[in-house]
Order: structure tokens, then sequence, then C-alpha cells
């Protein structure tokens, strides 16, 4: 994805306009998080409701329905692991 | 004409249009709408959205989370903004081959019910092809939890405070499926996140209407409602197993529960779980919740009523 | 044609793809002529007739950003309502034009003249252009398009032309002819038009740090639409013969009484300079036909040589010293080398009638100034019943 990244006045674009997708990603909100998500593969069974219900979404989805965490945006909400049908995601102190 | 209806979560297509790094609660319950609806919505589309939490929070300048074009002028205007691309959009195909996109309304219980009422009445009346989204938070909660024409019956929010004399808001939900059908709207429906394939169907569905379409969607808010924010889907799944948030919709004349709810569940176990509603379960104030759980039981009623006359 | 009428065909003329419509004394006639070209076929657009004022300028926004031509129009109680949009509309750029019905804002209730509703948007960010008879609103609306969508400004623009006195009045009026209004106005080559192929986002949330930079910005960029302005002025005089410019000066030179108005009463001081010419007595008339951005180096060279200054307002602003137009003129030449002696007076409120008579009322009181070498601290009013 691109970067937009305005310095002063005279770099902005006519109609105050954000003229790229998805900048957000240059803002990681990870650090919001007091507990995190940690996901124990071997009990996962690929039913993709932690993908479907992720509020950011910050979790990943992957070949065969393989899933991922993106650490650089979970605000630690909790979600995944409450809805996980077989526990496989576990809240952790973080760091 | 239906596009993309699915029967498992599996089929939910994989390409994301909205990206983290939005600064929306822990929990919220918007996004799960705005992903589904931005996948499900086949083509070019354009987001208008009304002022409120997904605004302001999803497109702090330069950041912005929306991968595709995205509208926001005001609070109270958002239908009649996106009259106006809709319109655009016509007449340029007409004149310059120009490809239509479809516009999909997003806002708020705020912008819906209340202070974006006329606006949507306005653009319900003259047809504009657009699908209408309300993310249901039950408040206006981007402001600080004040009370809304969505809040429900018995809720606390800071203008509607469960006090030692009035226990919080005493009037009722306003209906935004009914008020859409009224305006003669085809396809109209709610929507809640815990059913997630449910969900997803009736987006796919109404994309493929030509003319408005009513999407009403149950919006958990951890911050409003006074929940821990990782139980969001469970106090959405509670709020469709007590009948509070009936399942259903409606489709040219006829209306169908998708979710039926043959033993519900007692309304004090959704009330339990969130601080709003705590105060309910007071002595004192079991008279509002014996008026509430009539309501509930009513509407239910009646929405089983027309399911069955409507075949 | 009346002024409505005028108006109407020159966004015909125009070939506008959405107009966004909703009816308010003495606006009528302009929205309702547009709905019949367009449902007899005479003009290729969609016509949206929202649901109040506020709808209109929000899904005229909406279009603008769409990369159409937009129009819309409205007065008073009208504009008070859109007026929220005003700033959105002008801030993200738009290239709405908007024709206004000069009328009277409530209380009380009046459908009349005056110019509360032009000078409720001079903050806001759109040009504004005022028409002194039916020919002007009829030129002035075809050249705010190709003002409006010009790369160099990218503003909205508002037309005046006042209430029941232009709106209602049957004027006689050269137009152009539609090929030759075509080889005038292009078509719209939007900038940053909506575009699932280019996503962007439009009217983003502003922290306290970027808020003040996106004012500066705008700040400037509306600066810069002066030359443009008088580029497209001088362009259509080469092609119409009839020559505009930001402000117009009649019987100025070595006059030492000048009045300055708005709108069609311009008109009444010319006539009334022509007949005390003719009693040896020199009146100056000055009038804007640009009033925003506000030219400042055209008042100044305009009044800088005049003895005594009268600036006439069809409005006021309570517990203000001066009224709107005085307010911006004094702003001007208060820094100027020479200042004349300045009064504010107060005229044809909710449509009150000014007539030559009340122009040589106000000769002679300027006069009365001029002798006594100083200016009344408070507006005077004109055409008052004292009872």
């Amino acid at each position: 994805m691109g970067e937009f990244n305005p310095r002063s006045w005279k770099d902005l674009p006519v109609g105050n306009v954000i003229p790229l997708p998805k900048t957000s990603l240059q803002f990681k909100t990870g650090n919001w998080r007091a507990m995190k998500p940690v996901l124990h593969e071997e009990k996962c069974i690929r039913c993709l409701l932690c993908w479907v219900h992720c509020p950011e979404p910050s979790i990943e989805r992957h070949e065969g329905d393989r899933v991922t965490i993106n650490y650089d945006f979970c605000k630690g909400c909790g979600i995944c692991a409450n809805v996980c049908p077989v526990h496989a995601i576990e809240m952790v102190m973080e760091g | 004409m239906s596009t993309g209806v699915i029967r498992s979560l599996k089929e939910i297509p994989k390409e994301e249009f909205f990206a983290p790094g939005h600064r929306l609660c822990a929990g919220c319950g918007a996004t799960q709408v705005i992903r589904f609806a931005l996948k499900a919505v086949p083509g070019p589309k354009v987001v208008v959205n009304a002022t409120g939490c997904v605004e302001v929070s999803t497109t702090v300048f330069p950041y912005t989370s929306w991968g595709v074009p995205w509208v926001h002028v005001a609070f109270e205007n958002a239908p009649a903004v996106a009259s106006g691309i809709e319109a655009a959009f016509k007449v340029l195909e007409r004149k310059q081959g120009v490809r239509r996109p479809k516009i999909i309304v997003l806002a708020g219980d705020g912008g819906t019910f209340d202070i974006g009422f006329q606006a949507l009445s306005g653009a319900l009346e003259r047809g504009h092809d657009f699908m209408f989204i309300c993310y249901d938070n039950e408040a206006y909660m981007n402001t600080g939890i004040q009370r809304s024409g969505a809040t429900p019956k018995g809720a606390h929010t800071t203008t509607s405070p469960a006090g030692r004399v009035i226990p919080g808001k005493l009037e009722r939900k306003k209906n935004l499926v009914e008020i859409a059908i009224a305006h003669g709207v085809r396809y109209a429906a709610t929507m809640n996140p815990a059913y997630p394939v449910d969900m997803y169907n009736k987006i796919a569905k109404a994309a493929s209407f030509q003319g408005p379409t009513v999407l009403h969607y149950y919006s958990p808010c951890p911050t409003g409602w006074y929940f821990d924010p990782s139980r969001s889907i469970e106090v959405a799944r509670l709020a469709v197993q007590t009948r509070i948030w009936p399942l259903y919709e409606y489709e040219d004349g006829r209306y169908r529960i998708t979710v039926p709810v043959k033993e519900p569940k007692p309304i004090e176990d959704y009330f339990k779980l969130q601080g709003r509603f705590r105060h309910l379960l007071e002595p004192e104030n079991r008279w509002l919740l014996e008026e509430i759980k009539r309501e509930v039981e009513e509407n239910w009623n009646r929405l089983v009523k027309l399911s069955q006359i409507s075949q | 044609m009346n002024g409505d009428r005028a108006v109407a065909y020159a966004v015909k003329q125009a070939k506008v793809d959405v107009i966004s419509a909703y009816p308010i004394t003495p606006q009528t006639i302009i929205v309702e002529s547009l709905a019949e070209y367009v449902n007899n076929g005479e003009l290729d657009a969609a016509y949206i007739p929202v649901e109040s004022e506020h709808s209109a300028l929000s899904a005229a926004v909406g279009a603008s950003l769409a990369g159409a031509r937009v129009f819309t129009a409205t007065s008073s109680q009208g504009l008070a309502f859109m007026w929220e949009i005003l700033w959105i509309a002008a801030g993200l750029r738009t290239t709405i034009v908007m024709a206004m019905g000069n009328r009277a804002l409530s209380p009380n209730i009046n459908i009349h003249c005056s110019h509360d509703d032009a000078y409720a948007a001079r903050d806001t960010g759109w040009m504004q252009f005022f028409a002194e008879n039916v020919q002007e609103a009829y030129d002035l609306t075809l050249m705010a398009f190709r003002i409006s969508e010009d790369h160099r400004v990218l503003f909205p623009s508002i037309v005046n032309l006042d209430g029941f006195i232009l709106t209602h009045a049957a004027e006689g009026l050269r137009v152009l002819e539609d090929r030759d209004v075509d080889e005038f106005l292009p078509p719209k080559k939007p900038v940053n038009a909506i575009d699932p192929e280019r996503p962007m986002t439009y009217g983003a949330l502003d922290l306290i740090d970027w808020y003040m930079e996106h004012r500066k910005f705008q700040f400037e960029a509306f600066e810069s639409t002066r030359p443009v302005i008088k580029e497209v002025f001088e362009e259509y005089g080469e092609f119409t013969g009839r020559s505009y410019s930001p402000v117009k000066t009649f019987n100025t030179e070595g006059a030492e009484v000048v009045l300055v108005a708005l709108g069609s009463s311009a008109g009444t001081l010319r006539h009334a300079s022509r007949e005390l010419a003719a009693e040896g007595k020199k009146l100056g008339v000055v009038s804007l036909t640009q009033y925003r951005p506000f030219p400042v180096d055209e008042i100044r060279r305009a009044l800088s040589e005049a003895s005594v200054v009268g600036v006439l307002d069809r409005s006021l602003s309570f517990g203000s010293p001066a009224p709107q137009l005085f307010a911006d003129i004094a702003s001007a030449l208060y820094s100027a080398k020479r200042r004349p002696l300045l009064f504010s007076a107060v005229y044809g409120l909710g449509g009150r009638d000014f007539t030559p008579q009340h122009a040589r009322e106000l000769f002679s009181f300027a006069q009365e100034v001029l002798r006594k070498g100083e200016a009344p601290q408070r507006s005077i009013w004109i055409g008052l019943r004292e009872g």
C-alpha cells in the first residue's frame, strides 16, 4: 500500500482528501493491548470464527484456512479467544 | 438475481477492503458489518458515511482504513449525499459511459433514527439505488453514550440515566425495518454479528436489488453497554436468543423469520451481562422489566403472524 | 424573461448533469423551469426533488464529488438551513453553482428582498457574484460554471439576484446561441472525483494537528481565484461584447461623493446620478459584481479619490457598529494612503423600495457629511417610517 505523509499545508491534496486507500496500516494499534491472544495451532480446526469476528481485523486468513494473528494491530479485546469453539486461543498478559 | 449467497463461513471472500489501524474501541461490533458489506456487495463500490463512531475512528487524517472511495459530509445527510452521488453516476454513465458503482450508505443509529431521519425518508421516497446499513449501537456512542431514538426501553445512557426517580429511558425503540417498509422499500432486514452466515446472505441479497434497501445491524458496544469486550459475540447471540433482536427479512411483501427461536432464553440473562441494564433487575424496577418483556413478546408474536399471513 | 427564468435558461444551456431542487419563494420559478426542461427532454440532467434545502446542498456536494456539473438554488431561510453544509461544500472543493434569490431572513417572515442570505454566506469560502439586472443574472450564471470548474479555482459559487426585483421582473436580455455556450463552457473535467479505481477518502477527521493547515491551504487557494475571475470576465466580454469586472464604477472620475451598493440598487443610484448630473451635481456610483473574494485592490482604486463615501447595506448586523458591506469596505480602506469619510446607510430591508428620490437624499446627506467634515457614528436608515 502507498504511503501518504504530508508535512505542511503546502503538500495537501485538493479537497482535503486522503488520496490513497488503507493508509491506516501505517498506524500500529498493537500498543493498545494489555492481554494478547496466543494461537495453539495444533488445536485449531480452521473454522474461521476468529477471522470473521476480529474487529480490526488483525487475524489473517491463509491457504487452507490457516490463520495467524497480526500483533501490529491486535488490541487484545479477547473476542477471538471467546468465540473459538475448541479454545485454541489463549489470552495471556502482554510482555 | 441473487449473487454470492453462502452456506458456510469458508465461502466468505478472503479479500479485505477495510484495514486495521483505526481507533475504534477494542471489541467494537461495527467493523464486522463493514467488512462483510464490502465483501458481499460485488463490483465497484462507494461508501457514504454519516458522522459517528465509525467515521471519526476510521479516517483520522492522514490515516484511512478504507480501501474503497469513502465520503463523509455531515451527521444528518448521508442519504442525501448518496442521492446526489447516485444521480450523478446515473447521468455520467448515460453521457460518458462511466461505470456506476454500488452505493453503500453507512450510518449509526443517531444518523439514521434521529438527526438523519429526514434525509433517509426523502431518499427512500425518491427510490434512489443504494444500500442503507444502520450499525445500531443503541445510543450516540461517539459523543459519549447519550440516548437516541434507537436506545431500547429501560437502558441507561448519560441523557437517560438510571436515576432514583426515573430508571433509564422510558420511551420505546423506533422500528427501522417497519419504517423502511412503510416507504415502499422492497427489501429490508435485521442482522446480528453472532449469525454471520445469515448476515452475509442478507447483504448479498440486498445488493441484488435495484432501488433502496435497508439493513438494520445490531452493533455490540462494550464501552457504552458496559460489558467485557471479549463477550461481544456472546451478548449479540443472547439478543437474538431472548427474542429481543429478532432476525428476519422483508422481501416484496413477505416477512420471513430467518433465525427461529423456539425456546427463548430469559431476558434477565441478557440484561445481567450489561451494565446499562443491570438496574432493571432490581426489585423496584420490576414494573419496567415486565413492560419490556411484554413488548418483546408482542413484537415477536406480531412477526410470527406477519410471516404466516404473508406466505 | 424574468431573472429566475433567465437563470434557468442559462443552466439549461450550461448542460448541467445534476439539479438538486427545493423550492422557496422567490426562487421557485428557477426550479420549476428546470423541471419543465428536464421532463420535456430539453435538458438531459438528473433532477433530484429533495425534501429540504439541507438535503439540496448535501446532494449537490455528493454529485459534485462524483464529477458532475451541478446546480442548485435557494433564498433566505433555505440558505440558513443549509448553512452548515456551505462550509463543507467549499472546503471539499466542490464546483457547485447556486443561484440565490436574495430574500430577508425571519423574523418576521418576509419573502421580499434583503441581502441577509448573501451576507450569511460571506465567510464560508464560496465565491459570490451580484447581478444588477436580468442580463447580468444570465451572464453571471454561465460564467460561474466556467470559473468554479477551472482547475485553478475549484470552489463553489453563488450568483445573487434581488428577490422579486430581479427574480420576478421581466427585462429584455440577449442570450447566447447554444453552440456559443458550448464553446465558452466545455464539459466539466473533475479533479479528484470519486473513482473506485483510485479510492480516496473525502471528508476525513482532523485532530489539532491538521485542521489549521487545511484552513491555510484553502485560504490561499481562495485568494488564487482572483486572477481567474478577471480572466473569465474578460474572455466573456470579448465573446459577447458585454464587459464585466469585479467592481463597476460610474461617474467616479473627480467625484467627491461616491455611493456604493450591491445588486439592483446600483442601477437606481446610476439613474439618480444622471439626474443630478443634469443639475450640475456629481455623484459617483460604485457597485461590486464580485463580492467574494472581496476585491480589495479594486475597491481602494475606486474609492480612494473620493472625499466622502456612503455604503448602502440591504441588511444589518445586530450589535455591530457596521453592517456587512460597510465593514468589508472600511477594512479595505483602513490601510489605504487616502481614506475618505465613510458612512453607512441601511436601506431596502424586506423589500422596502429604494427610489431615485432616496438616492438623491443620500447624496444630499453625503454633502452634509463633507461640509461638517465628520461622518455619523451609526448607520442612517433610508426609507424607514419614523411615524
